[in-house]
This record gives structure tokens, C-alpha cells and sequence, in this order.
């Protein structure tokens, strides 16, 4: 089945006519990569319901999402920063994706402190996020979209603030996280290295359009398409 | 480097810092001396005293509390709807108050909720029951409200916007619901920033003198800065004049130390104007009420202005104009607030000046105290700080050039904690950016100061300049404690008219003196920011 099909999709930022046709299938993950300001965020706030597209449908799992609020959809997206409220310990952070106002039962107290132990922070739930590390404030954000059970999991930049260690760790546990529950991952990357890493398959995206998508091995083999070729010796050198 | 320690800018902030503290200081040190024979605990027993402070407190709390309480849903509504028309309109008519003369706004509050005013003139004609009497409390409110309330949103507006995209985008995929929004985002910001701004105003409402002078009518609503006015100028009273101050110095000194308390450093990230909506602001009765509140706010703080044109142009106001008194007045006020803006922005370059030369740890540290406790303190109470010139100049207060020196020496004082902060920010984030690459280009001197300093620096002192002299354009303060009968400013002139019910010519006069005030301010900061880079 298709986790996630674009049908002619436009949307226009500013001046810039955007133009997405994608079908990911389920369980895969893709990473998007491309030059900045080429419209990979986008592509993601389209799927999150964050914007709305000017032409053309969105179907998740199936189903045509189109104008669907965002806490409707099965979607659940970790940003670059700004996951965690910073007076809410971690443990109450991810208890909000269970209850948007904090109205616990003792059963979800239970799948919090399992979340928080699957992305290896169990200790660390009374935590405030100004005491933890970088890398552990995104792994709170990640047991937060497991609580919420959605079968998609967006990834805008998350761990682009993180050395290259860690990211493969975190990399590694989405991909963990992903096989056990059978999630489908977008991953947005600015480390070509890290879609090589991680992802099953690559999506270029380009101008604001899709403009090329491969496997991961055939991506990066030779000769590769000009304008990738391109994008990728500016970030390799 | 101890031969460039001391440069010129550092010796004329040494200058600087010793005129204010020597003014301060002197004036304190009079207050204290004379105070030496007084028997303070007569003066706790005075009932009149003790009447008086807790009428003090009592309408700054009931102000702080109705400023702070309309003030944060006003600027929730604002928050919540980024962009409508007219909303950049709102907002630069929230940050008028502050620059209108205080007399002004009074003479508009009058026009609106007096008796003869229009809320009791429209009661009357739909046949509800009126006669609204606006003296005393309540008209203390409500111009306290209308100073106020405006303040709380501008202080506030800016920290709410500056929740991150994200968040948003993160509550919308939540499914938080407009509780659940107020809960999680914004009461923790709420928290953090209300008690230094409630602090603020109920500081401005406990200090207030124009507004309880105008509008108290009589000794049972009045406040221990008009206490200390009556009986110097009044009764001639000078102890109970002294111990007043005291009383007022020392409360006000235990609230700017609480209120350095629960002051953070408060990060605004400079951002781009967010691009998610929010997801509490789509609810129609949520709306229909944001839009009441905005509307009835907006109309609160712009009818009494606009009165004060509208009653000021049905009147004659080409005879009221020709009036020697009234043009005499004008010259005057613009004299004392030319020379009292231009004094604070030279003492204010002065101390940004020789604190961003000197590194923090040559800084003397008794300096750097003795320099935030003199500024700090100036807001306590500006009457108290002019009982104190009173008794220093004694001997010689009648002479006319005394006088305006003192008038003049005390507006620049009492606009410098105003302006002085945002240009030694300014000063300090130039030092900071430039300071390197100014030394490894080796641009100083007039150079640095031509090409590096000036572009970023004259929107600053503009704002510094304009600023002080719009406040001093509108005191009554000063005026009304040096002040001779043949020294009226405006002001003084208008609040004359209006004690003695000549309105005819206090519509003159208040349209006047609102033209002169907004213009100085604009012509100030727009010629200042035609220079500015970018």
C-alpha cells in the first residue's frame, strides 16, 4: 500500500510555484534532500497539514487528507528545534501527545515511561529540556510521536544540530523504531551522508519540484543526473 | 592598557555620573539633614499620613490590577490574529499614551467621562440614568488604565509573538484546543513576564502626580506625591514636606529592589514573522470576542485623543491661538524641553559611552552601583528628588534662572532612565559586533565614530533625544514645583484653564500642546532615522 500519494499537488510560496508529485510506499523511509529553499520542509507541512496545497490532493494510507486539520491526520512530525516546551519536564512533553491537556489515567502513565525507555531515556522523564543534551531532547521528541501511534513519521532536520556519532545512533533508532511498529519515515537531511546512512530510497527535490527519486545505492552511483551532481559536489566539498 | 583608560569619552562619563550622582546625592543629603529633627514615628502616627499612604497604595494596586487584567486579553487578541486590517494602526496608537502629555490626556478623560462630558451627555439623551462623577477613584483609574493598559500590551505583544513557529505547528498536531494553548504556552510566558510589568506599573501608578493632582479632587484621594507638592508649595510646610519624601523614597526603594528581583534577561529572538497559524485563533466565538476587546480597547485609548482635536477645532481657535499668554507658554515649554532633551542625551551618551570604553572589570564596582542606584532611583519619586533641590536652593529658588535651571536639570534627569537604557544597549551591541574588526582595520576615533558608529547609532539617540523631549514638553512635575506664576509652561497653562473651567481656552491649549508634543517626537526620530543605515 502507498503511505503517501501526491496528486498534481501545487502550492506557491511567495513568487515560487510549487510543483510535487511523490508515492512513498509503506514501511519505506525517504529521505528528501536538495538545496535549501528548494521546498523539502514544505513537501513535509503539506503531508503535516500545516499548509494547504493550491491545487490537488493528498492521499495518506489511502485516504484523501486534503483540508484535514493537522491533529486529524496520521501524522506525526519532529522538527529541527522547538519540539519540547521548556517549563514542561520531559515526561510531561511526551505525556502531551497522549493528552494535549495533560489528563493522564495510570495506564498512560505506564506507556509514557515505555516510550521514554524505547528511545533510551528512561531516567530522564523529570527532567526539565534545559538539562538534557541535544541529542536526548530530540529522543524525548521521537517517544512523543510513538505515543501518539501515528503510522507516519515526518522528519524535518531533526538531528541536524548533532555530530555525526550521534546521528547515526539516532538514525539507527528510527530505523529500530521503525521496523518494530512498521512506521513510515520522511526524512529531511541536509547531510547527503546521512540519506545514504538511513533511507531505503532518495528523493531530490529541486525548484520546488520532485526531480528525481532512486534507491539509495543507485542515488549515489555514477554518472549521476546533472543537477545532482551539482548539489552534491557543493555539499561534499 | 592603562594610557587609553582615560580617553574623553570616559572622562565626560566620569563628568556625567558625578553631576547626577552630586544632584541626587545633594538632594538626598539635604532631605536627610533636615530630617534629623523630625520625629519620624509622629509622622507614622499622623492619621492624615497614614490616610494618605494607603490611599497611595491602594489606587496603584486597583490600577496595576485593571491595567494588567484588560491589558494581557488585549494582547492575546493581538497575538492571535497576526495580520487583519488596521492592526499595525492598533499598535502604533498603544504606544501614543506614553507620549502624550500627561495634562492632555487628562483634559481628554474629562472631555469623555466628566459630567458634562460625552458619556454622560449620551447616558442623559438615551434617557438612562447619569451624572457619572469621574473625580476621585475613579477617574484615577481610568486614566491610570489608559496610560497603562497600552504599556502592559506593547511590553507583552513582543513576547508572545515570539513563540517559535514550531510550537505552533506542534500544538495544531497535538489537537490542542485554546485551554490547552493557554495552559502549555502561554501562562508559562505569563508568568515569567507579568510580575516585572505589574511591578512597573503599579511603581509608575504609586509615583503618579498629574493625574491625582487633576483628578483626585481633594484631600480624601490624594497620593503622597501630591501630599509632598501641597505641603511645599501650600501649607509651606517643609517638614512634613521632608518626611513625605522620606516616606516616599523608602517605599519606593523597597519596590524597585523587588522589582530587581524579578528581573530576567529576556532573549527575543529577532525572527521572521511566523508563518503558522495559530490553531486557537479559528474558533468564531473566539473571534467575535477578540474583535469586541480590540475594538473597545482601541476606542478607549483613542477617543480621548481624539476629543482633544475635536473640541480643540470647534473652538475659536485663531483667537485662542493669538494669545500672548498662550504663545508666551508655547516658547517657554519649548525652550525648557530643547534644553532638558539636549542635557539628557548628552548625560546619557556620556554614561553609555564611558561604560561600553571601560571593560566591566576595570569598572569600579561602587561606580557601577552608586550609577544604577541614582538612575534607579529617579524613578522612585521625581517629587522627592525636587524636595530635595527645593531645600539645597532654598536661599536662591525664587530666582527665575534658578528656577528654569531646575526645571530644565530635572526633566533631563527624569527622562533619562527612559532613555538612557536602549541607547547603551545599542551602544553595547555596536562595541560588541564592531570592536574586532574596527582594530584589526584600524578605524578609531572620528573615523570609527563617522563611518561605524554613527549609522547604527543616530536611530538610537533620535529615539533617546525625542523621547525626553516629549516628556518634557508634557511635565508638570517640575513646573509645578519651581515654577513661578509670570513661568507657566504649557502644561501649567492648561492646567490652570482647566482649574479655573476656562475651557475655551483649554481647548486651545490641549490641542496645542498634542500637535507640538507628537511632531517634536516625529520630526526627532524621523530626521534621526534618515540618517540611519538600512
Amino acid at each position: 500500500m502507498l503511505a503517501v500519494e501526491f496528486e498534481a499537488v501545487t502550492f506557491r510560496y511567495e513568487d515560487m510555484l510549487m510543483r510535487f508529485d511523490l508515492a512513498v510506499e509503506a514501511g519505506e523511509c525517504v529521505a528528501l534532500i536538495g538545496p535549501s529553499g528548494a521546498g523539502k520542509s514544505t513537501l513535509l507541512n503539506l503531508i503535516a497539514g500545516f499548509e494547504e496545497p493550491l491545487s490537488g490532493r493528498i492521499k495518506l494510507l489511502g485516504t484523501d487528507v486534503t483540508g484535514w486539520p493537522p491533529a486529524r491526520r496520521p501524522v506525526t512530525m519532529v522538527f529541527q528545534d522547538h519540539n519540547l516546551f521548556a517549563h514542561l519536564t520531559l515526561f510531561e512533553n511526551v505525556a502531551l501527545g497522549i493528552d494535549p491537556g495533560l489528563r493522564l489515567k495510570t495506564e498512560d502513565r505506564a506507556r509514557i515511561e515505555a516510550a521514554l525507555s524505547e528511545v533510551g531515556i528512561a531516567e530522564l522523564g523529570h527532567r526539565k529540556p534545559e538539562q538534557v543534551s541535544g541529542g536526548e531532547r530530540q529522543r524525548a521528541a521521537l517517544a512523543r510521536s510513538l505515543v501518539r501511534n501515528r503510522p507516519l513519521l515526518l522528519l524535518d532536520e531533526p538531528f541536524a544540530a548533532l555530530g555525526p556519532k550521534l546521528r547515526r545512533e539516532m538514525l539507527d533508532l528510527v530505523n529500530a523504531l521503525r521496523r518494530a511498529r512498521g512506521l513510515t519515515v520522511l526524512l529531511v537531511s541536509h547531510q547527503p551522508e546521512d540519506a545514504r546512512y538511513g533511507a531505503d530510497r532518495i528523493a531530490f527535490i529541486q525548484a520546488g519540484e520532485v526531480r528525481y527519486v532512486a534507491p539509495t545505492a543507485d542515488f549515489f552511483a555514477e554518472p549521476r543526473p546533472t543537477d545532482v551532481a551539482a548539489y552534491l559536489g557543493e555539499a561534499e566539498s | 592598557m592603562p594610557a587609553r583608560s582615560f580617553t574623553g569619552p570616559v572622562i565626560a562619563g566620569l563628568t556625567a555620573n558625578a553631576a547626577i550622582i552630586i544632584l541626587i546625592g545633594g538632594s538626598l543629603a539635604a532631605l536627610l539633614l533636615s530630617a534629623t529633627g523630625l520625629d519620624l514615628g509622629s509622622v507614622l502616627g499622623d492619621s492624615y499620613i497614614r490616610h494618605v499612604v494607603g490611599f497611595t497604595v491602594w489606587q496603584a494596586s486597583l490600577s496595576t490590577l485593571l491595567s494588567v487584567g484588560l491589558g494581557v486579553p488585549v494582547a492575546r487578541a493581538l497575538a492571535r490574529h497576526p495580520s487583519f486590517p488596521g492592526r499595525d494602526l492598533l499598535r502604533a496608537l498603544f504606544a501614543v499614551p506614553f507620549f502624550t502629555p500627561v495634562i492632555v490626556a487628562i483634559f481628554g478623560v474629562v472631555a469623555i467621562y466628566g459630567l458634562g462630558g460625552w458619556l454622560n451627555r449620551g447616558l442623559a439623551f438615551l434617557g438612562l440614568p447619569h451624572g457619572f462623577d469621574l473625580y476621585g477613584l475613579p477617574g484615577i483609574l481610568i486614566a491610570h488604565v489608559f496610560f497603562n493598559m497600552p504599556m502592559v500590551v506593547t511590553m507583552l505583544l513582543p513576547r508572545l509573538e515570539a513563540v517559535p513557529a514550531d510550537s505552533w505547528r506542534l500544538a495544531a498536531q497535538l489537537g490542542m484546543g485554546s485551554w490547552a494553548v493557554f495552559r502549555v504556552i502561554e501562562l508559562p510566558i505569563l508568568r515569567h513576564a507579568l510580575p516585572i510589568i505589574a511591578l512597573l506599573i503599579f511603581l509608575l501608578c504609586f509615583v503618579s502626580f498629574a493625574v491625582v493632582l487633576a483628578l483626585g479632587g481633594g484631600p480624601v484621594a490624594t497620593t503622597l506625591e501630591v501630599a509632598i507638592y501641597q505641603a511645599l508649595r501650600f501649607d509651606f510646610d517643609l517638614g512634613r514636606a521632608v518626611s513625605l519624601a522620606l516616606l516616599q523614597l523608602i517605599i519606593g526603594a523597597v519596590l524597585v529592589g523587588a522589582s530587581r528581583a524579578f528581573e530576567q534577561p529576556v532573549q527575543l529572538m529577532p525572527r521572521l514573522r511566523s508563518a503558522a497559524p495559530r490553531p486557537d485563533a479559528t474558533g468564531r466565538i473566539g473571534r467575535v470576542i477578540d474583535i469586541a476587546l480590540l475594538a473597545i480597547a482601541g476606542l478607549f485609548v483613542a477617543l480621548p485623543l481624539l476629543t482633544v482635536f475635536i473640541e480643540g477645532a470647534a473652538g475659536p481657535i485663531q483667537r485662542m491661538l493669538s494669545s500672548r499668554s498662550l504663545q508666551q507658554s508655547m516658547l517657554r515649554s519649548l525652550m525648557i524641553a530643547s534644553l532638558a532633551s539636549t542635557l539628557c542625551l548628552c548625560l546619557a551618551m556620556a554614561i553609555a559611552a564611558s561604560n561600553r570604553r571601560r571593560p566591566r572589570r576595570q569598572r569600579s564596582r561602587w561606580v557601577a552601583r552608586l550609577q544604577a542606584a541614582s538612575i534607579g532611583g529617579l524613578i522612585i519619586s521625581p517629587l522627592a528628588l525636587g524636595t530635595g533641590l527645593f531645600l539645597l536652593f532654598r536661599p536662591v529658588v525664587d530666582q527665575p534662572w534658578v528656577g528654569y535651571a531646575l526645571v530644565i536639570a530635572m526633566n533631563a534627569i527624569m527622562a533619562l532612565p527612559f532613555g538612557l537604557p536602549g541607547l547603551s544597549q545599542a551602544m553595547a551591541d555596536a562595541a560588541r559586533e564592531d570592536d574586532r574588526l574596527c582594530a584589526g582595520l584600524g578605524i578609531s576615533g572620528w573615523n570609527r565614530a563617522r563611518l561605524i558608529d554613527w549609522p547604527k547609532l543616530c536611530k538610537p539617540i533620535g529615539f533617546c533625544l525625542g523621547l525626553a523631549f516629549s516628556l518634557a514638553l508634557g511635565d508638570l512635575s517640575a513646573i509645578a514645583l519651581f515654577g513661578r506664576d509670570d513661568m507657566a509652561t504649557l502644561p501649567l497653562l492648561l492646567y490652570q484653564q482647566m482649574g479655573a473651567y476656562r475651557m475655551a481656552e483649554a481647548d486651545a491649549t490641549a490641542m496645542l500642546l498634542l500637535i507640538l508634543s507628537f511632531l517634536s517626537f516625529g520630526a526627532i526620530t524621523g530626521i534621526m532615522g534618515r540618517h540611519a543605515r538600512g
